[in-house]
């Protein structure tokens, strides 16, 4: 009888395995006839509505479905893509775009003027919840529309109305911002401010949940997602450019774990693995490994300092801290992945002028110099100032990783050796760190911040007295000023001269220690062609080939 | 019997109410929200989204609303994500999640007791060594180090299984090896001690004397008997296989439901925190009262209405 049920349970198990969907086309590598490009997207997009898409395991797939009025080109170039081209009025507020000719939504619907309209004020209309909705803030009345708490649908309707956009035809929209906005043609390049079909977003309203309704109007479409599993993309027929693409499909995996991601890589099971595990870059770099690609990122990892404990107020106390890390070492032997030692707090990648020759962090270049032996005499003056004998021991807040915890490690070092002074490494969960910051309950807390736009904006702004994002406590009228201006001139190279002039004072006053700028480190096979980077965005397949 | 089970039916939903209750007071004693990440966002959209979640209401409202969700089955949105609510999450989870550990609990019951009776029955000669090393290294080797061993000389390295995804039988061979590992030495360890306990019983003398064969002896007299304590934790091993293990499924890039019990703790999900012990603790619920029933069957002595002599 036992021998019987064991035979039963075996017969079971052959049964259960035997059962499941049948196999996805894997492991064997995509020809040239066939130009599949498999990639790791890590999770579940959380959404693939343009509107309410938030995270890199959203975005990353959108912008392969979606394209807005201007897009990059492989060189980083902004031009135009939806729209044909585009009028300012002088004053900089307006903008009027006209739409190519002739296109196509993936399901053969027109593409009008109208679906970018319903999509901005889709995104905008509070009750959508979007996370990025305050991408669409330069728009006229788009902050008021957000974040209003109007109950009553005809005064509701009038907030919508009054925002700055407006198509006045089929093919053309008009655009009024609130202020002059020098970087509103990146933004239209946003996943934001890409366009939704509106048909079919009022007939099935859960359209982007599901690949047999999900519509798009870049150069791939979406024909499949198992939720959780993978999606797979393939051509948009309907694509304006569509010449330019050669892939026939894209598959997307979501495995979690980054060392699997390696594996699958190795295994032949994907062309492209981003990010690589840290601990795997030096290798591969001293290897000189053909594959790896190590680029520039929009973002900047730091530490704040709550300038409202005493003795941080002393602003000689925390240059003395900032000048006594070695950057360069840490990069170099504990990071190990590539990155930028940072001085300053815009990272490479942003050009300030129109030919886009000159990089905006290269002409600032270091706006502070580590020295330890100048470290240790402002230490004392700064101390002698707070009267006091001693740096007392202080608290350094990190959320738990592994490399926020070597590089923690790494620069508590560097400060007991250069400048005798010990602080506590406290590690905390990211959800609690967050909670700690914003009730100013911390010494120095590890911080970081992922540029939206292609503009030093985008990091000069956190640090005015007004923004939500400045932890330190830190503000400065005159740093103000200069912001306030950049944010609204149009001269290009007034509005650079004055952000120079601003990043140079919040170095002065040293509130954050820019420790590093990120670097993007992914493999790609060799034998995947025309895959491009843009400093804010994942790796781009668009015109990728497998040759 | 019938009264038997409609008054476990009754403690189980008292049960369930109970973990219900600690739960979602609990989490929200936690410190952080489900919208704290590296990218922050401004408090005008943290308000909004607030709202959009009915997160801005007291929590003795949220409370009760998902009490009375609950009672239709309905676990709500999920915060993380736009697309699964968490009803999706686990009807697409669970048969992922349940079929591996099926597959896990089947190696892991088979081989434990194959090994810890043939353990007992070389008691202290090599052949009982050798099953023991290989149980204590199964408790000890944890499953991530295990499945990345696997994943790199079995996937990678001889190319014989895929090293991840989910789909196919070769894909479910490494993650359910490794997910049996663990349980199987458990069950191979218990079944040793129980088995050699159960043979120096006189029954077996006496069924020995009787002249039974030797195999004979052993399935049909001791093995009944040894079973007992295996099947008694089998109920939580079978719970804790079919519900999904965080490390396996993110290891092997399986879309189970495992790494939405984990995974939602630290995103401050609610609603899918909520979603997962609720069925996690009906899972562990429903178990435990069909163990109870498997024990009459194995135990004849074992009454299930209580005293009727």
């Amino acid at each position: 009888m036992k021998i019987r049920l064991v035979g039963m349970v075996l017969v079971l198990a052959i049964v259960l395995t035997s059962c499941v969907p049948p196999a996805m086309q894997q492991k064997n590598y995509s020809n040239r006839e066939q130009q599949i490009m498999r990639v790791n997207n890590r999770e579940e997009p959380s959404s693939l509505h343009p509107g309410k898409a938030a995270s890199p395991a959203d975005f990353w797939p959108v912008d392969h479905l979606m394209e807005g009025l201007m897009k990059r080109t492989p060189d980083g170039k902004l031009v135009p893509g939806m729209a044909r081209d585009y009028r300012m009025s002088p004053d900089h507020r307006t903008y009027t775009f006209t739409l190519k000719e002739g296109l196509k939504w993936s399901n053969g619907d027109p593409i009008t003027a109208g679906d970018f309209e319903y999509a901005w004020k889709y995104a905008l209309n509070p009750a959508t919840g979007a996370q990025y909705a305050y991408q669409l803030y330069y728009l006229q009345g788009g902050r008021a529309y957000n974040t209003t708490k109007e109950t009553d649908p005809v005064k509701k309707k009038k907030l919508e109305d009054k925002v700055g956009v407006k198509a006045l035809d089929e093919y053309t929209l008009e655009v009024v911002l609130e202020t002059p906005t020098a970087f509103f043609l990146d933004l239209c390049s946003f996943f934001t401010y890409y366009p939704v079909n509106r048909k079919v977003q009022e007939e099935f309203r859960s359209w982007d949940k599901h690949s047999r309704t999900y519509v798009s109007n870049g150069p791939f479409k979406l024909v499949q997602w198992n939720h959780k599993q993978d999606m797979v993309m393939v051509k948009n027929e309907n694509y304006y450019d569509k010449d330019s693409v050669k892939l026939k499909e894209i598959h997307w995996y979501m495995v979690g774990d980054e060392n699997t991601s390696m594996q699958m890589y190795r295994a032949g099971q994907i062309d492209l693995v981003y990010p690589i595990p840290n601990e795997l870059i030096p290798l591969m770099k001293n290897k000189k490994d053909p594959e790896l690609h190590i680029v520039p990122d929009l973002s900047i990892y730091y530490y704040d300092i709550n300038i409202r404990k005493k003795p941080f107020n002393n602003v000689k106390i925390r240059k003395a801290l900032s000048m006594a890390i070695n950057r360069q070492e840490l990069v170099e032997d504990v990071a190990q992945g590539g990155q930028k030692p940072a001085y300053g707090i815009v990272p490479p990648g942003i050009p300030e002028t129109e030919d886009g020759k000159r990089d905006f962090q290269a002409f600032s270049g270091s706006l502070f110099q580590e020295d330890v032996k100048e470290a240790k005499k402002l230490l004392a003056e700064g101390l002698k100032e707070e009267k006091l004998a001693k740096l007392p021991t202080f608290n350094l807040l990190y959320n738990t990783s592994t490399i926020h915890k070597i590089i923690a490690e790494a620069i508590q070092e560097m400060w007991r050796k250069n400048l005798g002074v010990d602080c506590n490494l406290q590690n905390v969960e990211q959800q609690v760190k967050m909670e700690r910051m914003r009730k100013g309950e911390y010494q120095l807390v590890r911080d970081g911040w992922l540029g939206d736009y292609i503009d030093p904006m985008t990091f000069i702004e956190l640090f005015t007295s007004e923004s939500t994002q400045n932890f330190s406590g830190w503000n400065n009228e005159e740093f103000d000023k200069f912001t306030r201006y950049a944010q609204s001139s149009i001269n290009q190279e007034m509005r650079m001269k004055a952000m120079h002039q601003a990043e140079q004072i919040i170095m002065d006053h040293m509130p954050i220690l820019p420790i590093y700028f990120y670097t993007k480190s992914y493999a790609l096979k060799s034998r995947v062609g025309g895959v491009f980077n843009i400093v804010n965005r994942y790796p781009m397949m668009m015109y990728a080939e497998i040759q | 019997m019938l009264s038997y089970m409609v008054k476990r039916l009754g403690y189980s939903l008292v049960t369930l109410w109970t973990v219900v209750t600690l739960t979602f007071f609990l989490m929200h004693l936690v410190p952080g929200n489900p919208f704290d990440k590296e990218g922050r966002m401004p408090p005008e959209i943290f308000e909004n989204l607030m709202k959009y979640y009915h997160l801005d209401q007291p929590l003795l409202l949220q409370y009760i609303h998902y009490l009375k969700s609950l009672l239709v089955f309905d676990l709500g949105p999920s915060i993380k994500s736009d697309v699964l609510t968490v009803n999706d999450m686990i009807v697409q989870g669970f048969p992922v999640s349940l079929q591996l550990g099926i597959d896990a609990l089947i190696l892991a019951v088979f081989f434990g007791i194959l090994l810890g009776t043939f353990a007992a029955l070389y008691h202290n000669r090599w052949q009982d060594y050798l099953s023991m090393v290989v149980a204590i290294i199964g408790i000890s080797v944890p499953g991530f180090i295990l499945g990345t061993l696997l994943i790199h000389y079995l996937a990678v390295g001889l190319g014989l299984f895929p090293p991840a995804l989910w789909g196919t039988w070769q894909h479910a061979v490494l993650p359910s090896f490794a997910l049996s590992f663990m349980p199987m030495a458990y069950i191979a360890r218990l079944m040793r001690s129980s088995m050699l306990e159960v043979l120096e019983q006189d029954y077996i003398l006496t069924a020995k004397a009787k002249g039974l064969r030797g195999s004979v002896v052993i399935v049909k007299h001791a093995l009944r008997n040894a079973l007992l304590p295996v099947v008694t934790v089998l109920g939580v091993i079978a719970a804790n296989l079919v519900t999904g293990s965080f490390i396996i499924e993110h290891l092997f890039g399986i879309p189970g439901m495992g790494e939405m019990f984990v995974k939602s703790i630290f995103t401050r999900d609610y609603p899918a925190i909520m979603g997962s012990t609720v069925f996690y603790s009906g899972i562990l619920i429903f178990l435990l009262f069909v163990i109870d029933l498997v024990y009459t069957w194995i135990d004849p002595r074992i009454k299930l209405a209580g005293r009727d002599s």
